[in-house]
């Protein structure tokens, strides 16, 4: 454990071990707020500030925490951490805190938040636990987005409505209208329609890992028949 | 083991005094947004030209069940100009909705008249019933300058019941709500239409303790 491989660290959060698609954490707000990119994008970068926040916290405080009292004190980071987010939020982006209301302060129960406290930085220096918290929360971010621009498109026919409450009124024009006079699909907006998309997504991700891993494994076949080929 | 109580009271004590500065500061920013918001939503129903008083300032509260749909006290904007009268805002909530209650805000002129009705907050399904969204769609609209004698009782019906306001595709229950809500406002102000603009300001704090 001398090197600390940061590639494999933003390999693993981003795909290998991602908390949405592999994890399976933090799935309450996932599927909750993703009816749009903006609100998935949203709660996403809160939860990354939040994973950074609490993965630093944690790596510098790890030499002075006893394990018996390393659970509460965890939870205690996170849960001030967590409210000052809130906070600011409501104090800055009032609109959009609004819309999100109650998922923000739920980034607490958020168990891939403890788990990389818990796994990764109580056990590692400084630099590592924050590249860890930064790529654990990009990947657990991207599929926020990607699942809330799925059901955006399909459920109302737009991307980036309300880009504004996040961005500022630069923002304004941002919204694309992908389908024109639509009536709008029901299924995507509702609960089920967010178990649909993670499912597909999650679907999705095993067919390009298995056949990724069929070319790995077919690599040395077709290598061994080409010199086979050649002998014979 | 005194150590590591020690140790988990400093950390209590560490991220309650981080929570507590930071509520600190951004407290009177939210403070600030909060009553903007309000401020923005009750200008868009009353205009700021046609009033000089603090609109936000200026409330009653009021209880009554059966006609503004809600046990609790329920506030009560008054707009005047120059001391005269302009329109109260009322908050009444539709009880009956598809999903919870809906809250609304009802702007009332003077005379009776409606300047305007917004939902503030509902629970009603995505795409069916959150039409009575301003956000969603411009049905709300079709309440202003109506009072509770135009249309007549008959006619303060979904179109499906008879009455002269349209409703969703699909939803019938959420529009059925709103306009049962804004006739029984309606009626609710004419019955205290003068007690309503004499009775002295109370500040929301001292809501629920004062005399209803």
């Amino acid at each position: 454990m001398a090197q600390h491989d940061y590639s494999d660290i933003a390999r693993q959060g981003l795909w290998n071990n991602n908390p949405a698609l592999v994890q399976i954490l933090g799935l309450c707000p996932l599927l909750a707020v993703t009816s749009t990119v903006v609100n998935g994008l949203a709660l996403g970068l809160a939860t990354l500030l939040t994973l950074i926040l609490s993965n630093v916290t944690v790596s510098l405080i790890r030499h002075y925490v006893s394990p018996e009292i390393r659970i509460p004190v965890f939870v205690l980071v996170i849960a001030s951490i967590v409210t000052v987010i809130e906070l600011s939020m409501h104090a800055f982006f009032h609109e959009l805190y609004l819309i999100l209301g109650i998922f923000i302060p739920l980034i607490v129960t958020n168990c891939s938040i403890i788990a990389r406290a818990e796994a990764f930085a109580s056990k590692n220096p400084v630099g590592p636990a924050f590249v860890d918290g930064l790529m654990m929360g990009v990947g657990f971010a991207a599929v926020l987005v990607v699942l809330g621009a799925l059901r955006e498109v399909l459920g109302q026919g737009t991307l980036f409505a309300n880009a504004h409450l996040l961005l500022g009124d630069m923002a304004r024009g941002f919204e694309v209208i992908v389908i024109e006079d639509y009536r709008g699909f029901l299924l995507a907006i509702l609960p089920p329609g967010a178990f649909i998309g993670l499912g597909l997504l999650i679907a999705l991700k095993n067919v390009i890992d298995s056949r990724a891993e069929k070319r790995r494994q077919a690599q040395p076949v077709v290598m061994s028949q080409a010199r086979a080929g050649t002998a014979g | 083991m005194t150590v590591t109580a020690l140790l988990l009271g400093a950390f209590a004590v560490l991220g309650t005094g981080m929570v507590a500065l930071t509520h600190h500061n951004t407290q009177a920013r939210i403070e600030r947004n909060e009553r903007e918001y309000l401020l923005r939503t009750l200008n868009a129903l009353v205009p700021p030209s046609e009033y000089d008083n603090a609109l936000y300032e200026d409330t009653i509260t009021v209880e009554s069940r059966e006609l503004l749909g809600s046990k609790k006290p329920v506030v009560i904007y008054r707009a005047r100009k120059e001391g005269k009268p302009v329109a109260a805002i009322l908050t009444p909530v539709a009880p009956d909705g598809y999903s919870g209650n809906i809250k609304l805000l009802v702007a009332v002129r003077y005379s009776g008249e409606i300047m305007g009705v917004r939902v503030v907050s509902h629970l009603e399904t995505p795409g069916l019933g959150d039409g009575i969204d301003i956000a969603k769609s411009d049905w709300i609209k079709s309440f202003d300058g109506h009072s509770l004698n135009d249309p007549d009782e008959l006619g303060w019906r979904v179109e499906k019941d008879g009455g002269i306001f349209d409703q969703f595709t699909g939803a019938t229950i959420s529009p059925r709500a709103v306009v049962k809500a804004v006739y029984n406002s309606l009626k609710y102000y004419e019955q205290h239409k003068d007690e309503i603009f004499r009775l002295p300001e109370q500040t929301q704090e001292e809501a629920g303790h004062g005399p209803a």
